[in-house]
């Protein structure tokens, strides 16, 4: 008779697996952390190693050639700065990613602009209507570059080389030929120019060291519990201790009084846009790192054949990828809104794009796609504002320091380059 | 003979706009075995491989998978069903790790967030039941590993998913020697823990020292498929380079009918 042997479930048998689990048992030790590092970077997984290097050697040089590069009014100043490129920056994340690209990032950053300040000032809608109005700007101009190049198959490069022309034409035609409309909403205004009060920054940043320990220890004992590898206690107190460290230097010096004459006007605090960019961090990492999305993006940056067989929209994880892009540019654009206190036709225009688009490189994000977190963008902010801001002191004109933003970018990508060589080689 | 077939194709035929690649073709699958898929350079081995994954639709002929006749339109249908291939380019994120590979697409989830813990769990279990033990960290990046190492997290990933038919296009043809045979062992051991497998290769040697079956594709038909213990190594390249040999194989093409 046909003894019909059921199709066993791969549920293999125990009695097959003698072999211990592969690499999952009990706590890794610090050494062992610390060795696979080293290995990680040496392959060429270079990650935001080099943007903290370089940050730290600028503002060492900085501090030593121009001691107000210092000052608390300074340190204000660079925050608030760099905060709308970093917005932009944070959205080019997810374009590059992929390994494709949004030269168009910038300008559309305007026409969101100029869609805020209309609504705002020529209509005068509510702050959150023209906020809502504004990011949804963005995202419509997202789906039609993202359906542009995903659906129709245009390279993203001609796309949004089109799309940069283009925006910038819109920008002038909403104000009217190159009028510039002022921005009077409060509330907008507080965005980059208003501080919190001393009180709630300590509160925000004690909730939020709080939350990051939490999530730690939760995540830590989840693993223990299923006997998974778990990171080192000694890894987990330097990371925790790290963010209380650097966030209540950062909160203690924007605390201080930064005003030239306090009886006129006090101004300490952390500046809003620090919280502003500290949500947009999280979110932006949880949705990469905790989500299937966040894989998707890396799995078709990767290999999008690979994806495609697995299952996986290619396409609509693209036209995403291009929505989450210029809606975060809007963002960007009503922070320099906020920043300027106006719109003009350069809001977005000149060297924004190309900062943001640095930022993100010299953060980390490879321009081959695959590689890169949010945080690079935080970073690579932080040292393109740096450098802005340190060579504006020391009285070089605008020329140098594009020069040197330029080279800075060139270096960061060349190392993108050679260490995705050195990984490929392996 | 033993095992009732769990996957059987009947009558398959499929072109490419005007060129018709497989001709009338049947073919059987049984839980349990190894068939070795075999036959020239263009024979249709991957395309027959294809059709059964839902990756080309097929234009004629019946898909029967455990007794019931079924339609396969993606490669969605075919998962459903329990099959899984594993394709020769293998088809793996370099930039993801093991875990992340393995369930790409599939991901296990909690609520929105992903459900690493549980993956590795599963990921981990389901190597340690193929007796990988090569890998140093299941959280390693896949770029870091060596060609049989990927070969072995691609199969890993097929056998995951509750499969019950695991086909496997070349699996070792860019292997050297040790790995070749690290692979072949665990195909091996697929079949003996029950699954249904299917082999393509053009190394005979491979072929005789894994399968308990051996179907051979000439031109797009199904020459014979026989009992490896049956045959010897010479009628076999002999079905594959003529489509017959001695009263095995398809009726003489000379003497076929109009
Ligand atoms: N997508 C396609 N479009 C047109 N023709 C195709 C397509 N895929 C395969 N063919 C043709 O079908 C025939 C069989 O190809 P197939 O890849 O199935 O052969 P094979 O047996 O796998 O060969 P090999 O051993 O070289 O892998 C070939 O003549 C090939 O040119
Ligand atoms: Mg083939």
């Amino acid at each position: 008779m046909t003894a019909a042997v059921a199709p066993e479930k791969p549920e293999m048998p125990d009695s097959l697996g003698t072999s211990k689990r592969n690499g999952t048992a009990g706590a890794a030790s610090l050494r062992s952390v610390a060795r696979n590092y080293v290995e990680r970077v040496r392959g060429g997984e270079l990650g935001a190693l080099p943007a903290v290097l370089g940050l730290i050697v600028l503002c060492v040089f900085f501090a030593a050639l121009r001691p107000v590069f210092l000052s608390e009014l300074n340190f204000a100043n660079l925050l608030t700065q760099g905060a709308g490129s970093i917005a932009i920056a944070m959205g080019l994340v997810f374009v590059l990613l992929l390994g494709e690209i949004d030269l168009s990032a910038g300008y559309a950053s305007g026409v969101c602009a100029a869609v805020l300040a209309i609504l705002l000032t020529d209509h005068g809608w509510p702050w959150f209507a023209a906020v809502g109005a504004a990011i949804l700007t963005g995202t419509v101009i997202g789906l039609l570059l993202g359906v542009l190049v995903a659906k129709v198959g245009i390279p993203s490069f001609v796309v949004t080389l089109a799309a940069f022309l283009g925006f910038q034409g819109i920008v002038l035609m909403l104000l009217k030929e190159g009028t510039n409309i002022s921005i009077r909403d409060q509330t907008i205004l507080a965005v980059a120019n208003n501080n919190l009060s001393p009180a709630l920054g300590w509160s925000l940043f004690a909730v939020s060291v709080a939350a990051y320990a939490a999530i730690q220890f939760r995540q830590n004992r989840n693993r223990r519990q299923r006997g998974l590898a778990t990171s080192p206690p000694t890894l987990l107190a330097v990371r925790i201790g790290g963010l209380a460290v650097l966030g209540a230097v950062a909160v203690h010096l924007l605390n201080q009084e930064r005003s030239r004459n306090v009886i006129v006007d006090s101004l300490k605090g952390v500046p809003i846009v620090v919280p502003v960019i500290a949500v947009l961090l999280v979110a932006g990492t949880f949705l990469l790192q905790r989500t299937s999305f966040g894989l998707h993006i890396y799995a078709v940056g990767g290999n999008a054949e690979a994806a495609r067989r697995a299952g996986i929209n290619v396409a609509a994880i693209r036209i995403t990828a291009f929505v989450i892009c210029s809606s975060l540019a809007a963002v960007g654009g009503i922070i320099a809104a906020s920043r300027g206190n106006s719109v003009d036709p350069n809001t977005g225009g000149s060297n924004v794009l190309l900062l943001a688009v640095g930022a993100a490189v010299i953060g980390g994000t490879s321009l081959f796609g695959g590689r890169g977190r949010v945080v690079d963008a935080v970073l690579g902010g932080m040292v393109v504002a740096v450098i802005q801001n340190g060579m504006g002191l020391m009285g070089y004109s605008s020329g140098v320091k594009y020069a040197v933003t330029g080279s800075v970018l060139l270096v960061a990508a060349g190392v993108d380059a050679l260490s995705r060589r050195r990984a490929v080689q392996r | 003979m033993t095992a009732t077939p769990i996957l059987r194709l009947r009558g398959i035929d499929k072109s490419f706009g005007p060129v018709q690649v497989l001709h009338d073709v049947s073919f059987d699958v049984h839980p349990g075995e190894v068939t070795a898929l075999v036959g020239d350079n263009g024979a249709g081995k991957s395309t027959l491989v294809k059709c059964i994954g839902g990756i080309h639709p097929i234009d004629g002929g019946e898909y029967w998978f455990e007794d019931e006749e079924v339609q396969v339109h993606s490669p969605r249908d075919a998962a459903a069903l329990g099959v899984e291939i594993v394709y020769q380019d293998l088809a793996l994120c370099d930039n993801l790790d093991i875990v992340q590979n393995m369930f790409l697409g599939r991901e296990k989830r909690r609520g929105l967030v992903l459900d690493d813990a549980t993956m590795e769990e599963m990921a981990a279990k389901t190597l340690e039941g193929l007796s990988v033990r090569t890998v140093k960290s299941i959280r390693q990046q896949v770029s870091s590993l060596s060609g049989g190492q990927r070969q072995t997290v691609a199969i890993a990933k097929a056998v995951l998913w509750n499969s019950k038919v695991v086909i496997l296009d070349e699996p070792t043809a860019a292997l050297g020697v040790a790995q070749t045979a690290q692979v072949l062992e665990l195909v091996r051991r697929l079949a003996d823990n029950g699954l249904a497998v299917v082999l393509i290769s053009h190394n005979m040697n491979d072929v005789f020292a894994v399968s308990d079956r051996i179907a051979a594709l000439y031109l797009g038909r199904m020459a014979a498929q026989i009992r490896t213990s049956d045959v010897t190594h010479a009628q076999v390249v002999e079905l594959i380079t003529s489509g017959r040999s001695g009263d095995l194989g398809l009726a003489t093409t000379n003497g076929a009918t109009a």
